[in-house]
């Protein structure tokens, strides 16, 4: 067992993958000798070499394009975006490019690329440093779309978004960086639950709480709340949004017949519509009270000093519960 | 010079009439040329033509050819055939002298108007019609021939072929001194690719890792309809020393120097002394796509100075005069032109389309639960068309 956080899994987990394939690469800015500006890589460049762990130029765009360059020729690079907010310039290369070589190829030329991001707020930064870009990549064909909770699973996730022959967008809730946890490294790859499959957090049975990132642990800090006064809370960490794992969600509010989808990506044309349509369809005739959605307003990502009126907390998850179960 | 077009205007930074670059016209901007539009041979200082008599005639072939497969899919849009076609007309010396510069294990990112340099890496023009009919996006294996497919998105893959060629060093393929080894990469795109970020990204990434990659821009002067005077104020070529890579102009519209260009920047790139960008100045003689008209952005006068200028004919005078094109060899040729026109009229509309169901194949590498319902829900609507 060791104790990690958050990140020092994701640099353990980029470690053991690059041990376990030696065409898995590295590229980014500042990653190199610097180890990231989140020290997501640290130490990586000195074990492995600039040819494994490649400080690249400042151009996101041109980061992913020659990542994809590379996946042709056969490497399996991993792309550190530095900041959520810093993704926009590659936009075309990830959903038309990356996205799409499979399809376009008839499954003759794949691209396994992983493009690792922080995401999401609660750092108290400035403009363009706490954004939650989800829902783009999640609605674009092509893609998945991963996020890990907690230390443990953001070891063996980042592992598996590298072992697959899919691309994949991988986001780190930022804010949950330095939490600390027991993580059982000995345990081989393959014998890990697959990262498609979501997590019951906390089980419980008066409404069902489904989350993914930075959130979980908020949805987890209600759920304690909620307990204190007799309301037996459910909490599910999706863990990957692309694609989402509907048959544990929907085995969840059967049993529940309440819903609160939460998230700090804007509400309009998010995860929490895609959830509660899909609730509708599959648990129609055992749904309680309509599915509920918090998450973060329909406003650009506000300033850092407001922000906490912006981002979902355990009251806002509780007022959303209570609505549900006085329906 | 006396390359009509490529002379410099007393109006620095502005237009000449057949759209080129004024201003001082420096070594950087000198515009190599072997072969003039008289098809007489032409002495340049830095380049030698490589090339016999059988190579001459080879390419002049190549150029005949692929003049035909253009003609015949302009055509087959016009007869509802074809969903759209970009056509080369006036580019063959470009694609061709390129091409045909590439060894097996080089590979290509290409346009959407690279008919000839796909022809060069064996591709099949009934393949090429497949993406333009609307029944594959990828229609050949890019690894066999070694030439990714079509790129629609302007730039994009320039890129992707930095990338590429970023492999190829890491995996050593690169300064080894073996010919069949040491790989280059080519990204081939047009004047108005210049702008996109991409491309000057593909430059930085390029020249910073050293990347074997010859940039290929074939400068017909029309993006859509925009002149490369809303691309730059300077030359073209002359880009490249800002980002630290040679640039050279060449006659485009002459194979030989197109070829002897090409073959010494892929030379540079596969022995590790890193990326060029070759600037090819030529005319797009036709349309952008089959869907544009040109006539309401150009007023004819240009398609009648360039029409002087055609790539095919100054090699077929060339060969004449030496004796090497006879008229024996030019109705073999025809006749190898006409098969190739007929082999596209039929194979055309014998294209298959591809079944309903296969639009939910390979989005993922194994299967998606969303996918899987939605397949079934076309499933049952196409039987029920059945009974219907």
């Amino acid at each position: 067992m060791s104790q990690l956080t958050l990140i020092g899994a994701i640099n353990q987990g980029l470690r053991r993958a690059m041990e376990s394939d030696s065409k898995v690469l590295l590229m980014g800015e500042d990653i190199g000798k610097l180890g990231g500006v989140f020290r997501a890589t640290e130490g990586l460049q000195k074990d492995f070499g600039e040819d494994r762990v490649i400080d690249t130029p400042l151009a996101e765009s041109g980061i992913v394009g020659t990542a994809i360059g590379l996946a042709l020729y056969g490497y399996r690079p991993v792309v550190e975006i530095q900041f959520d907010g810093f993704v926009y310039p590659a936009f075309d290369q990830i959903v038309v490019q990356l996205a799409r070589m499979r399809y376009r190829s008839a499954g003759a030329l794949y691209l396994p690329i992983t493009i690792r991001m922080p995401y999401g707020g609660g750092i108290g930064s400035v403009e363009h440093h706490s954004e939650s870009p989800e829902a783009y990549f999640a609605s674009t064909p092509g893609l998945r779309v991963i996020t890990c909770a907690d230390p443990a699973d953001a070891y063996w996730m980042i592992q598996q978004a590298i072992a697959s022959d899919d691309p994949v967008i991988f986001l780190e809730p930022k804010r949950r960086y330095y939490q600390k946890a027991e993580i059982d490294t000995r345990a081989e790859l393959a014998d890990v639950p697959t990262m498609y499959k979501a997590r019951v957090a906390l089980e419980g049975s008066d409404c069902t709480v489904i989350s993914y990132g930075p959130t979980v642990a908020t949805s987890l800090q209600a759920a304690r709340m909620a307990a204190e006064d007799g309301v037996s809370l459910e909490v599910i960490d999706l863990r990957s949004l692309s694609p989402l794992d509907l048959p544990t969600i929907i085995e969840s509010v059967k049993k529940t017949g309440r819903a609160v989808v939460v998230h700090e990506a804007s509400s309009s044309g998010g995860v929490g519509g895609e959830i509660g349509l899909c609730l509708m369809q599959s648990c129609f005739y055992y749904l309680h009270a309509p599915v509920l959605r918090v998450t973060g307003y329909d406003t650009p990502y506000p300033p850092s000093r407001i922000e906490d009126d912006y981002l979902p907390d355990a009251d806002r998850i509780l007022d959303a519960v209570e609505k549900t179960m006085k329906y | 010079m006396g390359y009509p077009g490529l002379t410099s205007s007393k109006f620095n930074g502005h237009v000449s009439r057949s759209g080129v670059v004024g201003g001082t016209m420096d070594q950087a901007d000198r515009v190599v040329q072997l072969l003039d539009s008289n098809g007489s041979l032409v002495d340049d200082p830095q380049y030698q033509s490589t090339l016999n008599d059988a190579s001459l005639l080879s390419l002049y072939k190549d150029m005949v050819l692929i003049r035909q497969l253009d003609i015949q899919a302009t055509a087959l849009q016009r007869q509802g055939e074809l969903g759209l076609w970009a056509p080369l007309l006036g580019q063959e010396a470009a694609q061709i002298g390129s091409g045909r510069a590439l060894k097996s294990q080089d590979y290509v990112f290409s346009t959407y108007r690279e008919h000839g340099v796909a022809w060069c890496r064996g591709v099949d023009p009934l393949d090429m019609l497949r993406f333009w009919r609307g029944t594959m996006h990828q229609p050949w294996d890019a690894n066999l021939h070694r030439i990714y497919g079509y790129q629609v998105i302007i730039g994009a893959h320039a890129l992707h072929a930095t990338g590429y060629a970023m492999g190829a060093r890491l995996a050593g393929r690169v300064g080894t001194g073996a010919a069949d080894k040491d790989q280059a990469t080519v990204a081939y795109f047009g004047d108005g690719a210049m702008s996109e970020g991409d491309v000057n990204e593909a430059f930085v990434f390029a020249t910073t890792y050293q990347a074997p990659v010859v940039f290929f821009c074939q400068n017909n002067q029309w993006a859509i309809s925009e002149p490369t005077k809303r691309q730059s104020s300077i030359p073209l070529a002359r880009r490249a020393q800002g980002f630290g890579l040679p640039g050279i102009r060449v006659d485009g519209n002459d194979v030989i120097a197109c070829h002897a260009v090409t073959t010494e920047a892929l030379d540079r790139a596969r022995a590790g002394n890193g990326p060029t960008l070759i600037e090819a100045f030529t005319y797009r003689m036709g349309a952008h796509t089959t869907s544009d008209d040109p006539t309401k952005y150009r007023d004819g006068t240009d398609d009648e100075f360039w029409s002087h200028r055609d790539p095919i004919d100054r090699l077929k005078i060339l060969l004449r005069n030496k004796g090497v094109l006879t008229d024996k060899i030019e109705s073999e040729l025809a006749a190898e032109a006409g098969a190739l026109a007929e082999r596209m009229r039929v194979g055309a509309r014998e294209l298959p389309d591809p079944s309903p169901l296969s639009m939910f194949d390979h989005v993922y590498a194994g299967p998606d639960a969303r996918l899987d319902e939605q397949r079934r829900d076309v499933e049952a609507i196409l039987a029920q068309g059945q009974v219907g």
